[in-house]
């Protein structure tokens, strides 16, 4: 079903404080990455609206991660992430109903100290957004109408 | 620590503790405990009478000497020479404190009526502009790891208790000896006890190596021994370390390149230290008097509870996390609060300088500024959009949003100094009518665009 030249475009919406900063930990550190991941900084999770993930994935994202710090005590805004842990259950579900597989949305928590950990989700992450092929939303509407 | 005591801008808050901080940078309020020394600070003249008289002859083990000696109920801390120089009564040992039985000798003897029972904890709050946390660090207990035999010998001791050993004003008064009284003539100092450990701190502690030359150097020069180091490296990293060491093993010091694996107690009292010597490929057993073990440094233990009364991460190896490692070591993600010596990391004394002179600097520049620049990410209400539900108000960590009466049913208002722009409001409000300053929504939506034109798989139409 994978295209062998196909390489996935993840978009990751990352918490300044906490994953941002394990991220560039892990540049720092020349942790080896596959180049997939694109990172959009924001100050912190709970800015993250889910019409930004839905909009990612209309555009031509084929994955998206969202990241922040780990609740309860981590979030540099106090609870900004317990805003974060109520939205991101209920966006997983609208996107199981628009057709996007659930292997293509990751949210979850990766502290400042844990490169080694953004390191990893990031070659997971692609690995698994690349066996399950480009979205191609439009190109699965359009098909459909016809 | 002497001129800190006198400085007239300095005021020494001793047998105190921090018990709650609010405010923000430029307008912290702290509320300290002070507990009960049961000494008048204003009459006491360190004179030790009251040491001297105390009937508690046994004692409990005095911390200062890192439990080689012991000391009384009533004491002056760090064997009379503390900052300040006044006697304070442990309310965990005095036995008329824990008992109410006592002749109160020491009160007896005070030439200036110094001490006073009544004395109860009281609180204080102060007013600061900015705080500095300089709560240094803990030993690494070697009871967890068994191998070294911590506690089976009085002659197996760490780093900090061979440096009371070594100092004038210890329990040995400077000589050292082994705990029957003679010099040794051979001993082990091992490296790495607790650190570059999978079963302890995976870190390193920085200030072993040079300070396990330093003791071997002393043992070397006060007791003529012969010295054994086992260890892995040598890191002598800084103005003057290597050419130390070059002299350390110039004096006749034997170095073991071999993690020094076992201590074994002798029927005999002697100590049998196991290792592998690396270089030569063999296992090798020496047979010392003395064993000194070079233990990590560690995060206090309460580093937890000091971590959220300032509002501090922790990094992975549990010390406080700094801004940024390379570039900011000395401050942390909380505007005001900054972090200085060995809280933040091991360090040594030269190390600790000149990170605690950084700390101090950036925490008079705000007071000295007189005024603070906040960040301009901040979030705003179009009133225009607003439609008064409300939403937003309970969801600010910060209680920055109010609900005023303007435009009709009132509008939400977002308290600029109060917010710190996480933007959750603005992500929360159905209205669209917050704006995220620097993080807007059409900001956020024009990086997408531009992720995927720049990678050329945009899709068409999805504008």
């Amino acid at each position: 079903m994978s295209d062998n030249s196909f390489e996935p475009r993840i978009v990751g919406f990352l918490c300044n404080w906490c994953t941002y900063t394990a991220a560039d930990s892990a540049g720092v550190g020349r942790m080896e990455q596959p180049p997939n991941v694109d990172i959009i900084r924001v100050m912190c999770s709970g800015r993250i609206e889910p019409a930004f993930i839905l909009k990612a994935f209309a555009r031509g994202a084929d994955g998206v991660i969202v990241s922040g710090c780990h609740p309860p005590g981590d979030c540099h805004y106090s609870d900004g992430n317990f805003k974060t842990f109520r939205r991101m259950p209920l966006l997983e579900a609208l996107l199981q109903q628009c057709g996007i597989e659930s292997g293509r949305f990751h949210w979850g928590w990766i502290s400042g100290a844990e490169a080694v950990k953004w390191a990893q989700l990031v070659r997971d992450f692609t690995a698994q957004v690349r066996e399950l092929g480009p979205l191609n939303w439009q190109r699965e509407l359009d098909s459909k109408e016809e | 620590m002497m001129d800190a005591g006198r400085h007239p801008n300095i005021k020494l808050m001793t047998y105190s503790e921090v018990e709650e901080v609010s405010g923000y940078v430029g307008n912290f309020r702290v509320k300290v405990r002070q507990k009960p020394r049961y000494v008048d600070m204003d009459l006491c003249t360190g004179c030790g009478a009251c040491v001297e008289a105390c009937v508690f002859k046994k004692g409990v083990p005095n911390e200062f000497d890192e439990g080689l000696s012991r000391r009384k109920g009533i004491y002056v801390p760090m064997n009379g020479q503390g900052v300040p120089m006044k006697a304070v009564v442990d309310e965990d040992a005095c036995l008329y404190l824990k008992r109410g039985k006592c002749v109160q000798k020491c009160q007896e003897v005070c030439p200036t009526q110094a001490i006073d029972f009544d004395q109860t904890e009281s609180f204080v709050e102060v007013e600061v502009g900015s705080i500095v946390v300089a709560t240094g660090f803990d030993k690494f207990d070697p009871g967890r790891l068994s191998a070294f035999g911590w506690g089976k010998s009085p002659n197996i001791i760490d780093g900090l208790q061979f440096e009371r050993l070594s100092s004038a004003t210890g329990p040995t008064g400077g000589e050292i000896l082994t705990s029957d009284g003679k010099k040794p003539q051979r001993v082990a100092i091992i490296h790495c006890v607790g650190s570059r450990d999978a079963n302890a701190n995976a870190y390193c502690s920085r200030v072993c190596c040079m300070y396990a030359l330093k003791h071997a150097h002393l043992v070397h020069d006060k007791a003529g021994a012969e010295v054994f180091e086992f260890y892995m490296d040598i890191r002598a990293f800084g103005k003057g370390y290597e050419e130390f060491y070059e002299r350390v093993q110039a004096e006749g010091v034997y170095f073991v390149r071999g993690r020094g694996a076992e201590v074994v107690v002798l029927d005999d009292g002697q100590l049998r230290v196991k290792a592998e010597d690396t270089n030569l490929g063999v296992a090798v057993s020496l047979d010392v008097d003395m064993v000194v073990l070079a233990t990590a440094m560690e995060p206090q233990r309460d580093a937890d509870r000091v971590a959220s009364l300032f509002g501090l991460s922790r990094s992975a190896d549990g010390f406080f996390q700094e801004a940024h490692p390379k570039l900011r070591p000395f401050h942390t993600n909380t505007d005001g609060v900054f972090l200085a010596g060995a809280c933040q990391s091991p360090k040594d004394v030269p190390d600790a300088v000149a990170h605690a002179n950084a700390a101090a600097a950036e925490a008079l520049v705000i007071l000295d500024r007189g005024e603070v620049t906040i960040s301009p990410t901040t979030a705003v209400v179009d009133e225009n959009l607003c439609s008064a539900c409300k939403t937003c108000l309970s969801l600010c960590p910060y209680s920055a949003i109010s609900f005023v009466a303007r435009n009709g049913s009132g509008v939400a208002e977002i308290n600029e100094a109060l917010c710190k722009g996480c933007g959750t409001c603005a992500a929360a409000c159905p209205a669209g009518a917050i704006t995220a300053r620097h993080f807007s929504d059409q900001q956020i939506l024009a990086e997408l665009e531009g992720l995927f034109r720049a990678s050329g798989t945009l899709v068409p139409g999805s504008g």
